[in-house]
């Protein structure tokens, strides 16, 4: 359960301060495929960098699988992804001096895990890289690229994955195909699917749609539900 | 815990695939200054190993008596005792200067001669060309000379030698001569005969220079110092000097020891100028690897584990570039013997030190990880948020000061002391060299902040727009100022101060052989002599430039206190030298040229009956003497007491005749005295005629060709004009990887900005003048603060350690500011070659 209250951000901006998000909550529940969507500037990063605890917020806070991540150092955060979170970046972010078997080993490793060769060796004949395994990022299409950000997110068994545009530099036909694969891992195994994303044909696969506008949630809907956009929640209030 | 930490070193090693050549680019800059280490170390092991077991066979015994003068019956006859109690051998030896004349070629030159005993020297052989030569000498009226002499005499073996009144048949050449050292014979000829044949020469009269020497081996396990020191006070009573093999070991030692401190500064301050090279690479190479880091941040990487994989990196290639140092190293250290092979007195085995490899490695690898942590300290503070949001500022912020920066800080202030301390012979002498790196970096950072500030106020005026944007890079953020002036300016003070240093003692020498008065001396001349060889000089239609009279002396009191009282009143030893010493001093009416008076007034000022006297300024120091006091003086027996008049200063790097003590004539006008006489003689062929003429009719004077000492002098500051060369072209191949590594760390802002503005239409001559420009300004600030700097370092150890008078040689440091100035443009314009080779895209995708 990933659970957002009152999250609010702001940077200083000249002589005031510029807010970012303003008052978001909301609570997501273990298992679903969520889509964040918005218009640029409309602080979907940001709250995916708040919900991952890569950042802290002004104020509000979040709980990710009943652990409060404001009460948490920065290195605690980093342990608790390395244990909980997995990550999906639109330009994949592959380190590119390792090959595509190391670059899934590495939050395997970095927990000290034994039987971390054999882990991601599996996770990339899961993504379809088998005959990919020792090439360097540099050696792999886009889609190749995402598909070993695939295996190398769901490589701790991450109780909740963040996915950030993860078609954003792809073409359709590979998008739709990531798409299927995120889904696929999601039913598997069980974890809870953040998106961040523009594109609204990916959005609307999900579960379960946030749409933000000037920092706000604007809309916080279901698959299937016909309900009109929500209106701004008060202060303290989880929406659903 | 541990195998997390396993996989830690496992990925630091697979996520450096890419980036080890540049890493070791920049760790090489310390290389060189860890070669130099080694080098140094592992030799001054090598050469104490060989001074342990070749001490005893370099002085010939275990223990050496020697005095100037004959030695009293007493002494003789103890000697003899000594002797003739079997379990010691005792060799004895005279040596004197005296001109050698070779009869068939009728070549001359002054030579140092050596009358031996039939058991000299009692240890070691003595090796000979042909073999077998030395036990001759004993038998017949037969020399042994060293090589050199028969060159210089132009003579070969057979001939006859006239040694004073005396003719010896050369019978060969000596290769080895124990207690004879071999550098000695490579500065003057040296001639062996036999003691007993020494008074036939005549040359050993009154007022003769010479050193008489008994040399005692003493049976295998007996201490020499322990042995000697039921003698020592007997001999030292009448000036005999006693010396053992343990003093002599010491001596040889300490003189490595300092040889090995003055080199292994210049190594330590190499090696910082490497750290400092270090340093800017890693800030480069902090800069490529922030998205890197973000991500890993993103993955589960705590800041401990960021820092602890590219810590471990630098290590590795830490350690690779100490290596490679230590490879250069011991290259040195073999191919050092190469070079000074005549001039040690020594066999030296040239042998692997592992503990000085040990150290240059530890040493290497501690400057490179000290260096490096303070970039690489930012990494750890480096936000996970810039994986999903680049931010160009975010490395800034990560570099904030916060507690483990302070402590690295220290660290790296720590470690500079400590090198400085335990590379210098005393800690106060470390303590000021890094001082004097710490004013040096000080006002490199000072002035780089200096131009960062003037280059804003500049470039708020109206300027042309290309050397407007290139002045503007100096003070724009992400700008090179500080780091290319730092290593830069460190540089040229390291280069600029070597060569400075070199041009000061070398003038020193140059100034001392061109300002002498005349080219050829004559020396140990009679009174009865002196208008003899006046004549041979008119017949050879030369004049002499004067004659100096030289009265031999010792202090007997001084205040009416014998010298014991005074020493002991004033806190001194007893055997205080400048006590015990016999002074050959001189009397006139007038100072000379080489003499500038410091404290009183010259002669005639005074009222007193007493003659007046004048000393040298350090013998006053030492003697613990003020003006008016009294000194009486022991002249051959008589008497003389003078009043301390004035102190002088001395330049004894003139081939002229100086005194420590120099009288007013009415004091010494009746005392036995010899003669020294200058002379400018027109040709090399007419001092050679001169030489001969005197030497066949006056056997016992003495003359030195000074054009042939200035030839000898030429050649020695050439040797050490190249080893400086050496050490200063070292020093500089030192600053190129520096100053790339300087460079680096914003080669990739320079080169976005250069193809965004290629991008926009600029063409490649725009560009160039912009970079042009802004290395221009850097390479001119950081050569010309650096040789300003080199001043001051150059003046330190020139008239601390060298205790020279510095003169600032302006061209050649202007020269080097120069060369600096060069290198700093070509590299930086290096950087515009690859704008060009760049495509925009690529570029625009790497940003």
């Amino acid at each position: 359960m990933l659970v957002a209250s009152n999250l609010q951000k702001e940077y200083p901006s000249g002589t005031g301060t510029l807010a970012v998000l303003k008052h978001v909550s909301f609570s997501i529940p273990q298992g679903s495929l969520v889509a964040i969507v918005g218009p640029s500037g409309s602080g979907k990063t940001t709250l995916l960098g708040l919900l991952a605890g890569l950042d802290v917020p002004s104020s509000g806070t979040v709980s990710l699988d009943g652990v409060m991540l404001n009460k948490l150092t920065e290195d605690e955060r980093a342990r608790l992804r390395g244990e909980k979170v997995g990550f999906i970046f639109q330009t994949f972010q592959l380190i590119p001096t390792l090959t595509a078997v190391e670059n899934v080993q590495v939050p395997l490793e970095l927990r000290g895990d034994d039987g971390a060769s054999e882990r991601a060796t599996s996770l990339l004949e899961r993504v379809g890289l088998a005959d990919r395994m020792d090439h360097f990022p540099s050696q792999l299409s886009g889609g190749e690229q995402q598909r070993v950000a695939i295996a190398r997110a769901f490589a701790n068994s991450p109780k909740i994955l963040f996915a950030d545009e993860p078609t954003g530099n792809l073409d359709g036909v590979t998008g739709a195909r990531i798409v299927e694969l995120l889904e696929s891992l999601n039913r598997s195994s069980g974890s809870t699917v953040v998106l961040v994303t523009h594109d609204m044909g990916l959005a609307e696969r999900a579960d379960r749609l946030i749409r933000l506008r000037d920092g706000e949630v604007v809309e916080d809907r279901s698959k299937g539900s016909d309900a009109p956009p929500l209106p701004v929640l008060p202060a303290g209030v989880i929406a659903r | 815990m541990m195998r997390r930490w396993r996989f830690i070193a496992g990925l630091a090693w697979r996520e450096s695939r890419t980036a080890r050549r540049r890493l070791l680019l920049f760790m090489s800059s310390i290389s060189l200054g860890v070669g130099a280490l080694v080098a140094i170390d592992s030799t001054a092991d090598n050469v104490r190993s060989a001074v342990r077991s070749q001490a005893r066979g370099v002085m010939g015994g275990d223990v050496t008596f020697s005095s100037d003068n004959r030695f009293p019956d007493s002494i003789r006859a103890l000697i003899d005792s000594i002797g003739a109690a079997g379990e010691v051998t005792v060799g004895t030896s005279v040596t004197f200067t005296s001109m050698a004349y070779a009869a068939r070629t009728q070549n001359t030159r002054l030579s140092q001669v050596r009358a031996v005993g039939p058991t000299y020297p009692p240890f070691g052989d003595v090796t000979s060309e042909p073999a077998g030569q030395w036990p001759v000498l004993q038998s017949r009226q037969t020399a042994l000379v060293s090589p050199g002499t028969l060159i210089a005499l132009d003579a070969h073996i057979g001939d006859t030698l006239s040694i004073g009144f005396a003719q010896f048949e050369i019978v060969g050449t000596t290769n080895s001569v124990p207690g004879d050292p071999g550098l000695a014979s490579a500065i003057g000829p040296r001639v062996f005969i036999a003691e007993k044949y020494v008074a036939s020469t005549q040359l050993l009269g009154f007022g003769s220079r010479a050193s008489f020497e008994t040399i005692v081996r003493l049976p295998a396990g007996v201490q020499s110092p322990k042995w000697v020191a039921p003698f020592r006070p007997r001999f030292q009573d009448v000036h005999i000097r006693v010396r053992t093999v343990v003093q002599q070991e010491q001596n040889m030692t300490d003189a490595i020891a300092r040889l090995a401190d003055f080199l292994g500064i210049v190594g330590m301050i190499a090696l910082l100028l490497g750290g400092i090279g270090v340093a800017s690479g890693v800030s480069a190479f902090v800069n490529r690897k922030v998205d890197i880091v973000a991500v890993l941040r993103c993955i589960g990487a705590t800041g401990p584990q960021v820092l602890a994989i590219y810590v471990t990196q630098a290590a590795l290639m830490g350690l690779a570039g100490a290596a490679i140092g230590a490879v250069i190293g011991v290259a040195i250290q073999f191919a050092l013997p190469l070079a000074f092979a005549n001039a040690l007195p020594l066999d030296i085995t040239v042998s692997v030190v592992p503990r000085a490899i040990g150290l240059g490695l530890a040493i290497g690898v501690w400057v490179a990880l000290i260096f490096s942590l303070r970039p690489l300290l930012a990494l750890r503070r480096v936000s996970p948020l810039q994986a999903l949001r680049h931010d160009a500022a975010a490395l800034d912020r990560a570099r904030m000061r916060d507690i483990p920066s302070y402590l690295v800080n220290a660290g790296l202030v720590a470690s500079v002391i400590a090198l400085a301390v335990s590379r210098s012979n005393s800690p106060q002498r470390g303590l000021l060299v890094a001082g004097g790196i710490g004013v040096a970096l000080v006002l490199l950072w000072t002035s780089a902040a200096s131009l960062s500030y003037v280059a804003r106020k500049i470039a708020a005026h109206r300027l042309p727009y290309l050397l407007k944007q290139g002045v503007a890079n100096l003070y724009r953020p992400a700008n090179q100022t500080r780091s290319v002036v730092l290593a830069l300016g460190f540089g040229a003070f390291l280069v600029s101060t070597l060569y400075l240093v070199q041009t000061n003692l070398l003038a020193q020498f140059k100034i001392s052989s061109d300002a002498a008065r005349g080219n050829l001396v004559f020396f140990d001349i009679q009174d009865d002599q002196r208008s003899a060889i006046d004549s041979v000089m008119t017949a050879s239609g030369e004049t002499s430039l004067g004659a100096t009279p030289i009265v031999t002396m010792r202090i007997q009191k001084i205040n009416g206190l014998t010298t014991e009282e005074w020493a002991a009143a004033h806190g001194m030893s007893a055997r205080h030298w400048s006590l015990r010493r016999e002074y050959r001093s001189t009397y006139r009416d007038t100072m000379v040229a080489t003499e500038k008076l410091v404290q009183g007034k010259w002669f005639g000022a005074a009222t007193d009956d007493l003659p007046e006297l004048s000393l040298e300024m350090d013998v006053a120091t030492e003697l613990s003497v003020a003006l008016g006091d009294t000194v009486t003086w022991d002249v051959q027996g008589v008497p003389v007491s003078a009043r301390l008049t004035s102190i002088r200063e001395v330049n004894w790097g003139r081939f002229e005749p100086n005194f420590f003590a120099v009288l007013q004539p009415r004091a010494l006008r009746d005392a036995p005295k010899m003669f020294v006489l200058v002379a400018a003689v027109s040709s090399d062929t007419v001092i050679a005629r001169i030489q001969r003429d005197v030497v066949t009719r006056y056997p016992n004077v003495s003359s030195v060709d000074l054009s042939l000492v200035r030839r000898t002098v030429t050649e020695i500051v050439g040797r050490i004009t190249v080893a400086v060369r050496f050490l200063a072209l070292f020093s500089f191949a030192m600053a190129v990887p520096v100053l790339f590594s300087a460079v680096a760390a914003t080669r990739r802002d320079r080169l976005r900005e250069g193809v965004l503005l290629k991008t926009l239409g600029a063409t490649r001559s725009q560009i160039g003048r912009i970079l042009l420009a802004e290395y221009s300004l850097l390479g001119a600030l950081g050569a010309l603060t650096g040789m300003v700097l080199s001043f001051g370092g150059a003046w330190a150890l020139v008239t601390f350690v060298f205790d020279g008078t510095f003169a600032p040689a302006l061209l050649p440091a202007f020269v080097i500011a120069f060369v600096m100035m060069t290198l700093a443009m070509a590299i930086g314009m290096s950087t515009g070659r690859e704008v060009f080779r760049e495509t925009p895209m690529a570029a625009l995708r790497e940003s």
